[in-house]
């Protein structure tokens, strides 16, 4: 992170609060503090059932100093549709608060790409003007580290579990940034808080797009992936750096890497620090590292860039 | 300051959204509740009403939208039937929880297996105990009047409760009658703005939806039941201060012909008007009976049901729902729960009738007395019987 942006976050002030209950070496809750940050306070956030609503707000205490919402587990971003659609007719009618709020809908993985999928496309499609915010980390934490859609293949959690006839998870990775932006809406972009500057840059972009937008947000999950807590950003940096998780965005349909990797590193440096992957053998590290690549040579490609 | 009109009971609805200046509809079409979207697209869409309209992908999704829009303070709308309200089913009871002014019409509809569209009030019977204000209109003119009164309701500030405004799907969403309509400033002096205590609002952060521990979601839930009886007397001033301004008058327990009256029938719905004229003509012909139709079924009135009871010595509770593998039905129940262990014990037959659309004829209600009658005095060992069922 460069030194202008790290000013910046720091003179930002917090607006979730540290005392939250998230494990030691959380990704996810530093990337909704970085997040909460970039936002500011002219914010309203609705949140789904998951760790980051059960870390933050234990009845009678919150770790918000943001207005903030909790309904249920699916429906977060029908909920965040009713607080823009009020908060508009209100201003219009001279009722309501005269000035742009950002409203935010924020959900893991299993409230974003799996129960919460229809309300998130019902959102998207209606055009409403907000952000939604997926905390990927690839399974259902909260509940104990369930398979979701999102968890990789072979990744072995509680309903995936690898076995003597099982290699973990068979079906690989959804990828919700692409059915985000399939509702042609004027923001999509990948993120991941061990790039911080390119995190801030994107929520800002977000906020200022002239519809609903749509943030992935990659975040290591130490107690769910067992992997030492320790070294939560250095694997966001892996993922990153082994076309696992890349850094883009889409505007307005165009396709733009934010960030570039020119060699990709073999998947097996970020596959090793993680109990869940332990059992692949060298067959299936090879199966993903054929995905990876050629996933990423058709990411290159729709953004415009000539395949390595 | 107001104009008399035919209109149909699910327009009645609309105007009475637009009467009371929403801010926000969010709603999923479904039989018998169609017309009523229908019509409310129409009315923003003609600038008639100042509204954003949510043309949500679910009945879950308009649920929780109009949590969020309720949440910053938006007068909020919603309107359903059936298989909508059993979708709807976990969000309507956080919509309860977190004390959200939403009202929403119901027209009833009976509940698939096997697919039916037509009324009966299995719908709103499973969402009975989500914590809702919920009370039933009869006729056009009612859903209007009640549909008005159920913001006054829940966004009065000793109350703070959604309200289910449950009208019987076709017999009344859909017939065509004269609708006294009231003009907005006559609306707006009886419905002041609404102002929700704490909405979501970043000069004033707060957090909806903490969730609670063993140690604290008792205290919660206590709380919200004591807040949901205590409501009681605000619905009834609200009502009150709707007669006194346009004449109407609604009472949570209504009594017709009750003095005297040895045998009394209780309906909920739009078959109390059948239930009437049956029991003129069993009057006239000697006969002591009388009719209660059950208003206001959520907070349920056990005082005034006892009260209005108190000559009984027979009373048919006429429910168009069963409860499966239960007592028969939930009205019925639930009469019983009030009078039991009270001094005054009237025996109480429980009859089930027009079920998935199906009428409930003049004559079946007379017979229905008959049939209490041998059963009361026979003393047979009858639970509760479904009437007119083809052999
Ligand atoms: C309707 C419903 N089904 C299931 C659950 C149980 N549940 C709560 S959170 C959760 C998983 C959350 O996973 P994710 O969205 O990925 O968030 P994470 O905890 O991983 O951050 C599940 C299955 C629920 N609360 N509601
Ligand atoms: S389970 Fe994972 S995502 Fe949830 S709080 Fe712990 S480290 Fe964070
Ligand atoms: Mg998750």
């Amino acid at each position: 992170m460069n030194e202008q942006t790290l000013q910046k976050l720091k003179e930002a002030g917090e607006l979730f609060s540290p005392g939250h209950r998230a494990c030691i070496g959380c990704v996810e809750v530093l990337a909704v503090r970085q997040i909460c940050k970039a936002l500011g306070k002219d914010t309203i956030i609705a949140n789904a059932t998951g760790c980051m609503q059960i870390v933050s707000s234990p009845l009678p205490t919150t770790n918000w100093m943001v207005p903030w919402i909790h309904t249920l587990f699916e429906n977060t971003a029908a909920v965040a549709s009713g607080i823009e659609a009020g908060l508009k007719a209100m201003r219009r009618k001279g009722t309501g608060i005269d000035r742009d709020i950002t409203v935010v809908a924020m959900g893991g993985d299993g409230a974003t790409a799996d129960i919460g999928l229809q309300a998130l496309s019902g959102a998207l499609e209606r055009g409403h003007k907000f952000l939604y915010v997926c905390f990927d980390n690839e399974a259902y934490m909260n509940t104990g580290i369930q398979r979701s859609s999102t968890t990789p293949f072979g990744a072995s959690t509680t309903t995936s579990p690898s076995g003597k006839t099982s290699i973990g998870k068979v079906t690989w990775k959804k990828d919700m940034p692409a059915i985000a932006a399939a509702h042609n809406i004027p923001y999509v972009a990948t993120a991941c808080p061990s790039y911080s500057a390119d995190l801030v840059k994107k929520v800002k972009k977000a906020q200022q797009a002239d519809g609903p937008a749509y943030l992935h947000v990659f975040s290591v999950c130490p107690t769910g992936w067992r992997a030492k807590p320790e070294i939560g950003l250095e694997l966001g940096r892996l993922a990153v750096e082994t076309g696992i998780f890349p850094l883009y965005e889409i505007e307005n349909g165009r396709w733009k890497m934010t960030k570039t990797v020119q060699h990709l590193k073999p998947v097996q440096e970020y596959l090793k620090h993680q109990g869940r992957f332990r059992h692949l053998t060298p067959d299936m590290v090879a199966r993903i590292q054929d995905m990876v690549t050629s996933r990423y040579q058709t990411l290159l490609q729709k953004c415009g860039i000539a395949p390595s | 300051m107001s104009k008399r009109r035919g209109i149909e009971a699910s327009a009645a609805v609309a105007e009475a959204v637009a009467a009371a200046n929403v801010d926000v509809i969010a709603a999923y079409p479904i039989t018998p509740q169609t017309h009523i979207v229908e019509r409310i697209s129409e009315i923003v869409a003609d600038g008639i009403l100042d509204a954003e309209f949510i043309c949500v992908e679910s009945e879950h999704s308009a649920l929780s939208a109009c949590l969020g829009s309720a949440a910053v303070g938006a007068r909020t709308f919603t309107a359903t039937a059936g298989q909508g309200l059993e979708l709807m089913h976990e969000v309507l009871y956080v919509t309860a929880s977190m004390r959200l002014p939403v009202v929403m019409v119901v027209a009833n509809r009976a509940l698939s297996g096997p697919l039916n569209v037509w009324g009966d009030h299995s719908d709103v019977m499973a969402a009975r105990d989500c914590g809702w204000i919920q009370y039933f209109a009869e006729n056009a003119q009612e859903v209007y009047d009640l549909t008005i009164c159920a913001f006054r309701i829940a966004e009065d500030h000793r109350c703070l409760f959604p309200v289910m405004v449950n009208m019987d799907g076709f017999h009344v969403s859909h017939v065509v009658e004269p609708v006294e309509l009231l003009d907005r400033d006559a609306v707006a002096s009886f419905l002041p703005p609404n102002r929700y205590p704490l909405p979501l609002h970043p000069d004033r952060p707060v957090t909806m939806g903490a969730f609670a521990p063993p140690v604290l979601y008792t205290e919660c839930r206590t709380a919200q039941e004591e807040a949901l009886r205590a409501t009681f007397p605000v619905i009834k001033e609200a009502w009150d201060d709707f007669a006194n301004r346009f004449g109407r008058r609604y009472a949570p327990v209504e009594t017709y012909r009750l003095d005297g009256a040895e045998c009394v029938l209780v309906v909920m719905g739009s078959f109390a008007e059948t239930a009437a004229a049956v029991i003129d003509r069993l009057r006239d012909a000697g006969k002591p009976v009388g009719l209660i139709r059950l208003r206001l079924w959520r907070p349920f009135p056990f005082a005034e049901i006892r009260q209005a009871l108190s000559n009984a010595r027979i009373v048919i509770v006429c429910d168009r729902s069963i409860s499966y593998g239960g007592p028969g039905g939930p009205v019925c129940s639930e009469l019983k729960a009030a009078l039991f262990g009270h001094a005054h014990q009237p025996r109480i037959v429980s009859f089930i009738a027009g079920l998935g659309g199906r009428d409930i004829l003049p004559e079946q209600f007379a017979s229905m007395v008959d049939r209490a009658t041998e059963i009361v005095e026979r003393n047979l060992p009858v639970d509760y019987e479904i009437i007119g069922v083809r052999q």
